[in-house]
């Protein structure tokens, strides 16, 4: 294995760290409004409390190893998708501040002011990165100098706005399992109905986006057309999401969790293995399209980034999982809370 | 305005602000972690009370610092395009060494520091903080290395020709010693800790002034004073030796910042004065032959200055003297707080002493004004480079952005830190009014009824 695929494999690997992590955590601000009550709305926020800005941090990490393994990849989308990405970071930014700032004042009004702003900056985000993703499936405008050529509003073609749409639905998915793992009486017996909704909801947008690319992105297909075996990945990923109501019939809620984040690994690998190994089409010009093999940094850097990546990446392994641990069980209110 | 203009006044914008932050994690960090190790020594409740209510202004410093350092980390990449491809080999490997090492530490252990105080043995919670805290001193040691290599870059070849042209590493270890890099980083580990210790004695000054907290903030006041002769006498030792590498490897900026005019003679010191550009010098008292005494150890030695070089490769030469010159006069007026403040403390008067416990309080600024000036001495008199000496700052800009898109974020920038600030200040100061006490209680709850 080269340099280039494995640098290409561990930006996967951070990217959907992020998408594990943050994915759930946007899908609970996403459903932040169809909580009820001030109690239940403090409940979503504190099973996310310890953790959202160290799921943040995936995101951070992964912009650096784009950065340093794919300079050009790097500047030219950041360049290019310039208004994206600050609406971007606007909402997340808005995001950070509402769960900051929401219960540190009694009054209904501050709260359900910082409610609304949580709820509407999550989903924009998990929008924003759908519209990226969709982007860089259907490919982008590149010139021979490698800078984007396109524009803001050519961004919103309608496949970006369906990919959008379908992040949006596994944020909600992925979220409201988490809720359902993190809660418990009256509260957590209602989302257990949030649950299948957000599964239909889902479902119908993973269709429609599955039947649309089929249809009108041939080139996503291509390598799984090289490697027929793969095949057996799609199909994993169906019986992963059709395990979710499943386990959480069975009240294994932890179980169901686990099925909804592989099936969000699986949905990266479908987007990364379907793009390799360009990391930015051009359309119309493929022949301008950014890969791993010309636009990445010497290999004597990738070599260097490689061994501070296996010296790091095992110790965050290892900090996520025992914050994560100390943090396992039900979510309660104290006066430690958001 | 041109694309140019407007993304530098963004960057500094963006930079500027979020620099408010991480020196207040980084200082908080070590007042934490030795109040807690205090804590764990002696088992008095008095350093547990203080470790709950320093963490917890330490989570709101942190959390604005995460949310403004996101924008950093794009930023590059949104304005300053030409600039990432250029040094992305170098410059991005340090930047994701910083996440790696340092961002998941800081903020995976924050949570346990913040909320895990029930959940977790005190050993687990003091490891926590140690952690927090090495963590916070990482992300300072990566991003000054990246930013020190351009200053003075190290270990790097260029490949390529003209459009294509690019730095690649070639000895990883030259690239993070370079010339400057641990100096500087000395040098800004010193002011952060400044930035902590001050924040805590204008809190602990406030609490004593009021009569409230009294035994805490005496405290706080007590761990905080002692920091701050560590960290004041360490910034001024590691600027002067950071300023001996500007003279050997940055002349440039060495002679904006001392303001030197002829184009080579012994250069006298100057402590302050006003820059005259058109006659070419410096109004103010001067020490002759200092300045070369002090850079090179000898009064007769000449200092190359600004009339020997063209002026297209110049800094702004009276914003840079006067950012140098200020930063050094708060750097001596610092040391001589720390220091009065001892000697109070040595003769039993400092809890007593109101009018030196009121200059306390607004000295929160001193710090925070410094490191800003710092930074912008290094910036600005780094100029009209972006990488000195290889890329100029033009070159490095993004070719597709028009002005009217960088205008629009600007403006979107400026909002939404001018709202930030406002919310800090807010919540800054609710913190303080309700006290370590009021951490301890249901603050929730009281609120509640008191607004009821």
């Amino acid at each position: 294995m080269d340099l280039h695929l494995i640098w290409f494999i561990l930006l996967g690997v951070l990217l959907t760290g992020y998408a594990i992590l943050d994915g759930f955590d946007l899908g609970v601000g996403a459903l932040h409004l169809f909580a009820r009550t001030d109690r239940e709305r403090r409940l979503m926020l504190n099973s996310i409390g310890p953790v959202w800005d160290g799921n943040e941090v995936w995101l951070v990490t992964g912009g650096g190893a784009l950065f340093a393994a794919f300079p050009d990849v790097y500047a030219t989308l950041a360049s290019g998708f310039y208004l994206a990405v600050y609406l971007l970071i606007f909402c997340l930014i808005f995001r950070a501040v509402a769960i900051e700032f929401r219960s540190k004042r009694p009054g209904a009004f501050w709260r359900r002011s910082w409610d609304v702003a949580f709820c509407v900056s999550s989903i924009l985000s998990a929008f924003l990165f759908g519209v990226v993703i969709g982007n860089l499936i259907w490919g982008v405008p590149l010139g021979a100098d490698k800078e984007f050529h396109g524009t803001f509003l050519g961004l919103l073609n309608p496949y970006a706005l369906l990919t959008g749409l379908t992040v949006v639905a596994v944020c909600m998915m992925h979220g409201s399992i988490y809720v359902v793992m993190k809660t418990q009486g009256d509260f957590h017996d209602r989302v257990r109905d949030w649950v299948r909704n957000s599964i239909i909801f889902f479902v119908i947008m993973y269709v429609t986006l599955t039947m649309a690319t089929l249809l009108y992105v041939p080139h996503m297909v291509q390598n799984f057309k090289d490697y027929p075996l793969l095949f057996i990945i799609p199909i994993a990923n169906l019986l992963l999401i059709a395990n979710i109501p499943r386990e959480i019939y069975h009240k294994k809620d932890f179980l169901a969790f686990l099925s909804s984040c592989g099936a969000m690994a699986i949905l990266m690998f479908l987007f990364g293995f379907g793009i390799f190994p360009d990391l930015v089409l051009s359309n119309p010009h493929p022949e301008f399209s950014l890969n791993i093999y010309q636009d990445s940094s010497s290999l004597a850097t990738l070599h260097i980034m490689l061994i501070i990546a296996m010296i790091g990446m095992p110790l965050v392994v290892a900090y996520t999982v025992s914050i994560y641990w100390i943090f396992r069980g039900k979510v309660s209110i104290d006066d430690h809370s958001y | 305005m041109s694309v140019l203009l407007l993304s530098r006044i963004q960057f500094s914008l963006t930079v500027m602000f979020h620099y408010i932050y991480p020196p207040l994690s980084i200082g908080l960090g070590v007042i934490i972690l030795v109040m807690e190790s205090i804590y764990m020594l002696t088992k008095d409740p008095l350093y547990h009370k203080m470790t709950k209510f320093w963490v917890k202004i330490f989570g709101l410093t942190f959390a604005i610092g995460v949310a403004t350092g996101i924008v950093m980390e794009f930023e590059f990449g949104t304005n300053w395009s030409t600039y990432s491809r250029y040094v992305g080999d170098v410059f991005g490997s340090a930047l994701a060494a910083e996440g790696v090492f340092a961002f998941f530490l800081e903020s995976g252990f924050l949570a346990i520091l913040l909320f895990g105080w029930d959940r977790v043995s005190p050993f687990v919670h003091w490891l926590s903080a140690l952690l927090v805290c090495l963590g916070a001193h990482f992300s300072a040691v990566w991003i000054v290395v990246a930013n020190s290599w351009m200053q003075t870059p190290a270990g790097f070849h260029i490949v390529g020709h003209g459009l294509h042209a690019r730095a690649e590493i070639t000895d990883f270890k030259a690239m993070v010693f370079n010339p400057s890099s641990m100096e500087r980083l000395a040098h800004v580990i010193s002011g952060a800790w400044l930035a902590g210790v001050f924040l805590v004695l204008s809190i602990s000054a406030y609490y004593l002034l009021k009569k409230k907290n009294v035994d805490f903030a005496k405290a706080s006041l007590k761990v905080a004073l002692m920091l701050g002769l560590i960290a004041s006498l360490g910034q001024m030792i590691t600027g002067r030796i950071a300023a001996e590498t500007v003279a050997k490897w940055q002349p440039t900026k060495l002679a904006a910042m001392e303001g030197v005019f002829p184009a080579s003679a012994p250069a006298a010191f100057c402590p302050f004065g006003i820059v005259d550009e058109k006659d070419k010098k410096v109004i103010g008292p001067k020490i002759p032959g200092f300045l070369s005494y002090l850079m090179y150890g000898d009064f007769h030695a000449p200092v190359r200055g600004i009339e020997s070089y063209k002026k297209s490769d110049l800094p702004p030469v009276a914003l840079t003297f006067y950012a140098y010159h200020l930063m050094i006069l708060i750097g001596i007026s610092i040391i001589f707080l720390v220091g009065w403040g001892l000697i109070l403390f040595s003769r039993g008067k400092l809890f007593e002493t109101r009018w030196y416990l009121k200059i306390l309080v607004p000295a929160v600024l001193l710090p925070q004004i410094a490191n800003q000036l710092g930074w912008m001495t290094a910036e600005v008199g780094r100029q009209p480079w972006i990488v000195y000496g290889l890329l100029r700052t033009s070159q490095g800009l993004s070719k597709v952005l028009s002005a009217n898109v960088v205008l629009t974020s600007l403006i979107m920038f400026t909002l939404i830190y001018l709202l930030l600030f406002v919310l800090f200040i807010f919540l800054l100061d609710q913190k303080i009014k309700q006290g370590p006490e009021g951490i301890e209680l249901q603050g929730e709850t009281q609120a509640h009824r008191a607004s009821i």
